[in-house]
């Protein structure tokens, strides 16, 4: 089950798998997700759902390797399984025909923009895209944005691709330059989203965002995902992961996405790759056995 | 038989002391010996009109099996039990007895009723420990399937049934481990781990299939499950956290009882970091409900080093819903408890971080619509407890997922699956029970619930009656 069937590093720490679950693949629609479990001991953590093909039921998901977590995954080769893999979930993005839409990424956050884009698309949207990151090498999607983009600005901090600068510059350029928008997507570092929300606030640009809250279940039954939208507690993993940008408390957010930060750095200092998860057989007799009588 | 002198006290259940079991995850309550069980199985009158039976969910041949264990004959015991009860050593640890079986037992007039609930326990653990639990038979297979959703004790018990009359069973959940409750809710140290799993190994040797990671409504709808099974059971529970509606409400360290348990009983939190899901657990924590939950998630914060652990109620001693047995252990460990108090903000500091909890006194006013008399706030009398974590356990409601992707389920007002008597919901194939019917209940009832469905499946398939003494 969930057998990686291909691995790519497409940037410095961001690594694209192709994985084998073919009742995900059949079900996915843009905008959701799926849950994900490395080891035995290893902790709940959501993904999106890059892409899927039913008819060779298989999944695509893009990752930044930046804890314990991601870097165990990332360590695993092509032919070995994901342990546990649970899909698809959260609610599928509102698609309509909206016009001209922007289409915003940030970072990896240009991977969750992708199934996205590519369903306002089907839907006969014309689309902008920009895509920003660090750097040129960390730049990522470009093609892929490119083949359902009318046009695709890039921009990296340090201006070594692109134009120097941040997506939301690129995006204010276009809003004084009175260009049609009718509907903007923004994914990225919950800064970048709180930015495009505020520059589009003022002229009422339809604006959504998918959030990224801590999850652990990520169906509704635990409520750690909870975010602020328009005043009302919402759990991102079944309300949401996509929101009104204008609604949504990112302060809140931020707080809440750091959480654990304290706890998880000590134990990324602990981290050491191994080539299996753990040393052992990640799918049997391992010491936390008592948790999996179903002898997965 | 028959002559024995009504001399003896109830057997006390040996535990472990408290300052010892804070430390770790351990079960509290050692067990009987067998000589204590012989002792406390001898104070039963073996009354012909057993009113015992009447107060147990699943009416356990009790008088028959607390004879056995008098007889020594323990694993016959254990046997007799699991004719009505599938899982006698999770009921014994945890159903509420004292509102149950020993709540009707008729010693209890008089003094105390027979330990039915430690009894049972005994039994199961014995059988268990010395290797008697017999193999079940394989029955012919019937060639019908059904599908069970969820793994909590609905629906493993109605899977257990189901395959013991030879019907293929498959049970969905959605996380990665199965048990429900049994499992990311319970503590370990009320009802360890090894014990849940040997009941579900022995639901695998019975043939029945358990895919994890499935959550259906999503993976797959149950109109599309109905296309590879017969009939469908739906026991997905309530596990959904409320929360108070109250200002500070998403500051950090604030938790439902359902992700802090979560992540200390299903994901292992208090092995972090040898596992990955970390967990806060300030010195000053406040639990805000009185269930067996609030119990739970105190006593684990104790366990976690919480300095200062309290318990808010906005009600009184006498109306806390939790066993009686969890309400003292807490006690022992030193849980404190405010009584007539309710949080109406929660304040935090510069980062965010909850750290006073804005409590207004309570007084009791007349009784509402349970008999229970209504807690009403005393004006003026608000004062601040300090906090680091506060956990919210004031309830839980029914899962939508099933009922919102299922259109033509009829679900009530407040969002439970509706069902008649056989357990059948609107949905031809499709039957529910257990929490995802009543709202939070017990244990003991959603196997009831989940056995009653097996049987109401088995005739609907069959069109016979279930095979009579299902053997265990
Ligand atoms: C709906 C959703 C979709 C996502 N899609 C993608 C994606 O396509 N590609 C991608 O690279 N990342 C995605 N993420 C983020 C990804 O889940 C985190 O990067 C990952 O959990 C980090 O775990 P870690 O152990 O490697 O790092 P850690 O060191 O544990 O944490 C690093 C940061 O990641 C976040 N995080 C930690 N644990 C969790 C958790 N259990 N759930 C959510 N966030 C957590 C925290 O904000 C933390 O500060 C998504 C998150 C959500 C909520
Ligand atoms: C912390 C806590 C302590 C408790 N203590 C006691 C006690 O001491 N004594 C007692 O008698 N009762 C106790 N209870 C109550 C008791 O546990 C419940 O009444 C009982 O577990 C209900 O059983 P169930 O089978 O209906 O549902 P659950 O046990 O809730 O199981 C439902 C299962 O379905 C799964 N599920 C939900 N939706 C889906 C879906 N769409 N697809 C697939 N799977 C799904 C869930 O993940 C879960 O595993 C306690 C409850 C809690 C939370
Ligand atoms: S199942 Fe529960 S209520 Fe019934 S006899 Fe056993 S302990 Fe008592
Ligand atoms: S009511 Fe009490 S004394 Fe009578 S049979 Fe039941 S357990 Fe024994
Ligand atoms: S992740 Fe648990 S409720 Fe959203």
């Amino acid at each position: 089950m969930n057998e990686i069937v291909s691995k790519e590093q497409i940037a410095p720490d961001t690594w694209r798998l192709v994985v084998r679950a073919p009742e995900i693949a059949r079900r996915r629609k843009a905008g959701q997700f799926v849950v994900l479990r490395v080891h035995e001991k290893g902790e709940r953590f959501p993904l999106t759902l890059v892409s899927s093909d039913p008819d060779a039921g298989t999944i695509e998901l893009i990752f930044q390797a930046v804890g314990t977590s991601t870097k165990l995954l990332a360590a695993l080769q092509p032919g070995e399984d994901i342990l546990d893999l649970v899909g698809p979930l959260g609610r599928p993005t509102h698609i309509e025909h909206f016009g001209r839409c922007v289409v915003i990424g940030g970072g990896y956050g240009m991977a969750p923009v992708i199934p996205i884009a590519q369903a306002l698309h089907d839907a006969g949207n014309e689309l902008v895209g920009i895509n920003g990151a660090r750097s040129a090498d960390h730049v990522i999607l470009v093609d892929r944005m490119g083949a359902i983009c009318q046009r695709v600005e890039v921009c990296t901090d340090d201006g070594s691709l692109g134009r120097q600068g941040f997506v939301t510059a690129v995006l204010q350029e276009m809003i004084e330059a009175d260009e049609r928008i009718d509907f903007v997507l923004a994914i990225g570092p919950t800064p970048m989203m709180r930015g495009v929300a505020e520059l589009t606030r003022p002229n009422g640009i339809n604006t959504v965002v998918s959030l990224n809250p801590i999850m652990v279940d990520g169906t509704g039954m635990c409520g750690g995902c909870r975010v602020e939208v328009a005043g009302e507690t919402k759990f991102a993993c079944v309300d949401g992961p996509e929101f009104d940008a204008h609604e949504v408390d990112f302060d809140m957010l931020m707080r809440r996405q750091r959480m654990y930060d304290g706890l998880e750095s000590d134990a990324t200092r602990m981290f050491k790759p191994h080539s299996t998860p753990l040393d052992a057989p990640a799918h049997e007799g391992c010491c936390c056995e008592e948790d999996r009588p179903d002898g997965k | 038989m028959g002559s024995r002198v009504m001399t003896q006290q109830r057997q006390p259940m040996p535990e472990r002391p408290a300052d010892e079991r804070v430390r770790d995850f351990d079960e509290v309550p050692i067990g009987y010996t067998a000589e204590m069980a012989v002792a406390e199985a001898q104070r039963c009158l073996q009354c012909k009109r057993p009113m015992c039976v009447e107060g147990c969910p699943v009416k356990v041949k009790i008088p028959q099996f607390v004879e056995l264990i008098a007889q020594g004959r323990f694993s016959e015991a254990a046997r007799k039990i699991k004719q009505t009860n599938a899982f006698p050593a999770i009921c014994g640890r945890v159903c509420p007895q004292e509102g149950q079986c020993e709540l009707t037992c008729v010693l209890g007039r008089r003094g105390e009723p027979v330990a039915i609930g430690r009894l049972e326990r005994f039994a199961a653990d014995w059988e268990r420990a010395h290797d008697e639990v017999e193999a079940p038979a394989h029955p012919a297979p019937t060639g019908h399937s059904i599908g069970v959703v969820g793994s909590g004790p609905g629906g493993l018990a109605c899977a257990a049934d189901l395959a013991m009359w030879g019907h293929d069973v498959t049970v969905y959940e959605l996380f990665h481990a199965p048990g429900g409750v049994l499992r990311y809710g319970i503590p370990r140290f009320r009802l360890p781990r090894a014990v849940l799993n040997a009941e579900l190994d022995y639901l695998s040797k019975l043939g029945v299939t358990i895919r994890t990671n499935f959550v259906v409504g999503r993976t797959a709808t149950i109109d599309e499950l109905l296309q590879e099974h017969d009939a469908i059971f739906v026991a997905t529970g309530a596990g959904l956290p409320r929360f108070l509606g109250i200002p500070g409400e998403n500051l950090l360290g604030v938790y439902s009882a359902n992700e802090f348990l979560t992540r200390v009983n299903l994901m292992r939190a208090d092995r972090f970091p040898e596992y990955d899901t970390p967990v806060h657990c300030g010195d000053n924590v406040i639990v805000v409900g009185a269930g067996n939950v609030a119990m739970d998630a105190a006593r684990t914060a104790r366990r976690l080093g919480a300095e200062n652990v309290t318990v808010v109620y906005r009600r009184t001693r006498g109306e806390m819903p939790a066993r009686v047995e969890e309400i003292e252990h807490a006690e022992q460990e030193d849980v404190r408890m405010h009584f007539l108090l309710s949080p109406i903000e929660l304040r935090g500091d510069d980062d965010g971080w909850a750290r006073v909890a804005v409590c207004r006194r309570m007084e009791l006013g007349e009784p509402d619509e349970t008999g229970r008399r209504r807690p009403v706030p005393v004006e003026g009398s608000e004062f601040e407890l300090p906090c680091d974590t506060v956990i919210v356990a004031v309830g839980s409601r029914a899962h939508p997922l099933v009922p919102d992707t299922t259109p033509d389920l009829d679900v009530s007002r407040r969002g439970y699956v509706a069902i008649d008597d056989s357990g059948a919901t609107s949905k031809p194939g499709v039957f529910a029970g257990g929490d995802i019917v009543t709202g939070s209940a017990t244990v003991i009832e959603a196997m009831g619930a989940g056995r009653r469905a097996a049987e109401s499946i088995h005739r609907s398939l069959t069109g016979q009656e279930p095979p009579n003494g299902n053997g265990g």
